[in-house]
């Protein structure tokens, strides 16, 4: 047992015995469904239906239905999927970096964390799908031998890295998501009383026993998949980053972007488990394994890599107009000036100055407060991508051929579609899959549970 | 022949871990231990050597990365130089720069699949595979220590006993498996 300094704050509230995390984790699983969840699925189910109708519809019809003209050749679509795949980030984050960081607290948030990146990436894989126009000749991204004569798939472009590293990203995730789960759905399995449910999580469990070598090998893999996705999270939304970067459109011909986009997608995917566990800790009465503390941590991200993103903001802002190109000058000065400005003016306010305010104590402890500021960037951060992809194209360098993008109601349909499909997903994780590792959790029971701390003979030497 | 195997639960995984070390002292050779979550330092006591799928992880990276780059110079190369703006690939090494990222992502995919389906067939771990562990209580909060009478044919099952009594357990099970 690894024993942590008495001013550390305790991560597991009131007395907890092993058994107990077990109950307080399958609990919700075993019972009947709360109303409430009954009602929220149906909302979100409705919102999906509408978004896949919208799909079916831009399927049919062709692309044409967006709001895009021969000047704003990307607009919702790419905006929409570069949004949903920076939110997936913060699950990565959260399992890998910091378990290779032997960041305990991660511990209570890492599988919901999880599961919202994996949703996340899913959403945002359906966007570049359906910008295909023809979803059906999807497989064309792919090397694959085929019959149009030597015709191979472009691996100089960006684009083609991205099919790679998102399709990586996705089943490496899901992969590091399910080795952690097979532990826990045992727990449920042995647990089970009905005879389906018994069946269904003995599949799931894949015949878990918890033998010590079966451990050993856990803890092995569970490193060495940390060790290989941290640098893959980077790598995926630096190459998000190159599908501008590597153009020559002012205002996306920048080499700030790798690390400005993947602060950004840090910045916003915490943002998006704030808002998603305030609501789920509640819910399910999980109040003493997420506690204060663990928002508290994730608000200091949340501080941190927004001061990253305000500072790449104003580092574009100064560049613009110290490299002397009058070309980038204008596109800047055109974000913040021009027909666009309330966009602009909004990610400034949403994603520079409300980080600022964690800086208070009090403030970043306030679980209302996270929860509206948690909105508060997701909206700003949806805005960052908006900001970056459509003003910059909008003006390009023919001034005839200037124009405005106005979305259409597929556009909108198509989009808030996927937040109606992801919290479909999110709820069906939350109703049948165990929301927190709980067996992970009893592996810090001793060592940072409340009362097994304030023991008197916590401190003793062995 | 049907063999005769103790199972002794414990309620905490230090005392599984004390009463671990005086079996192993009195030269008997614990079969296994199933817990619900990892206890750490129990491996060298019960004589469990470190997993080698980390280098089984390096391997199939290795291979990741030589796929793609064999693949890449094939496609981008050797069958069709692509010309991007008047600049054909003629060189490999001339045109990595751009075959950089795909190469990292493939040797990752490689890495962490390979090793994720190697954890799972090792363990024996697949859809539809029955639980092993012979106490549902194992995965909840209880510790079993197996041991096989066959295992320990210098000590009767009377001194084996004898030595468990004193490890703290709360309950013990005999049973004849084939």
């Amino acid at each position: 047992m690894q024993k942590e300094a008495a001013i550390r704050e305790p991560l597991i509230l009131g007395h907890k015995s092993y058994h107990d995390v077990t109950e307080d984790v399958c609990r919700p699983i075993e019972d009947k469904a709360p109303r409430m969840w009954y009602i929220l699925f149906g909302i979100a189910l409705i919102i999906a239906l509408y978004g896949i109708g919208c799909i079916v519809y831009l399927l049919g019809t062709g692309i044409g239905v967006w709001g895009l003209n021969k000047t704003i050749g990307w607009a919702w679509d790419i905006t929409n999927f570069v949004w949903w795949v920076g939110i997936g980030h913060a699950g990565t984050l959260i399992s890998a970096v910091l378990l290779l960081f032997r960041q305990k607290w991660r511990m209570a948030i890492n599988r919901s964390a999880e599961a919202m990146t994996i949703f996340a990436v899913f959403m945002a894989g359906l966007f570049p799908l359906i910008h295909m126009g023809r979803l059906w000749v999807g497989y064309w991204v792919l090397p694959l031998p085929n019959q149009f004569g030597s015709l191979w798939v472009n691996f100089n472009s960006p684009l083609l890295w991205d099919v790679f590293a998102i399709s990586t990203y996705l089943s490496v995730s899901l992969v590091f998501w399910y080795i952690g789960l097979i532990p826990d759905f045992a727990t449920i399995r042995d647990r089970a009383k009905k005879p389906v449910s018994k069946k269904m999580y003995s599949i799931l469990s894949f015949g878990w026993s918890g033998r010590a070598k079966h451990w050993n090998r856990f803890e092995t893999v569970s490193l060495v998949l940390a060790g290989l996705a941290t640098p893959l999270v980077f790598s995926v939304h630096s190459i998000v980053s190159f599908d501008f970067a590597t153009s020559i459109v002012p205002g996306w011909h920048t080499t700030i972007f790798p690390p400005y986009f993947v602060a950004g997608a840090v910045f916003s995917g915490f943002a998006m488990v704030q808002t998603l566990l305030l609501v789920m800790r509640k819910a399910m009465g999980l109040e003493a394994y997420i506690h204060t503390k663990h928002i508290e941590y994730m608000n200091i991200v949340i501080m941190v890599t927004g001061s990253i993103v305000g500072t790449a903001y104003i580092t574009e802002l100064f560049i613009s107009w110290y490299s002397g190109v009058e070309y980038e000058a204008y596109a800047f000065l055109n974000r913040a000036t021009g027909p666009y400005w309330w966009a602009y003016w909004s990610m400034m306010t949403c994603n520079v100055i409300s980080p600022q305010l964690m800086w208070i104590r009090k403030l970043r402890r306030s679980l209302l407060f996270t929860f509206f500021i948690s909105i508060v960037v997701n909206i700003g951060m949806w805005f960052e991508r908006y900001v970056i992809i459509v003003t910059s194209i909008h003006r390009d360098y023919l001034p005839s051929a200037w124009s405005m993008h106005y979305p259409s109601h597929i556009d909108i349909g198509v989009y808030i579609g996927t937040i109606g499909i992801f919290f479909v997903f999110f709820l069906l994780f939350a109703r049948y899959f165990p929301v927190l590792a709980l067996n992970e959790i009893k592996t810090i029971l001793k060592g940072s549970g409340q009362s097994y701390k304030e023991a008197p003979d916590y401190h003793k030497h062995h | 022949m049907a063999e005769k195997v103790i199972y002794v639960m414990y309620d905490d995984e230090e005392v599984l871990k004390d009463g671990a070390k005086a079996l192993v002292s009195k030269g008997i050779k614990i079969a296994e231990v199933f817990s619900p979550f990892p206890i750490h330092g129990i491996d060298p006591i019960i004589g469990i050597k470190n997993t080698r799928l980390g280098i089984m992880a390096f391997l199939y990276g290795l291979t990741g990365l030589m796929l793609a780059t064999v693949g890449m110079r094939f496609f981008m190369v050797t069958d069709w130089p692509m010309n991007i703006g008047g600049k054909p690939n003629f060189s490999y090494l001339e045109n990595m720069l751009a075959f950089v990222p795909v190469t990292f992502e493939f040797t990752v995919l490689c890495a962490a699949h390979g090793m994720a389906i190697t954890y799972l067939l090792v363990n024996k771990t697949l859809p539809g595979m029955p639980a092993q562990n012979p106490d549902p209580r194992t995965t909840d909060d209880r510790f079993v220590m197996e041991i096989r009478l066959s295992d320990n044919l210098q000590s009767s099952e009377k001194e084996i006993d004898a030595i468990i009594e004193n490890t703290g357990f709360v309950e013990i099970d005999k049973k004849e498996i084939k």
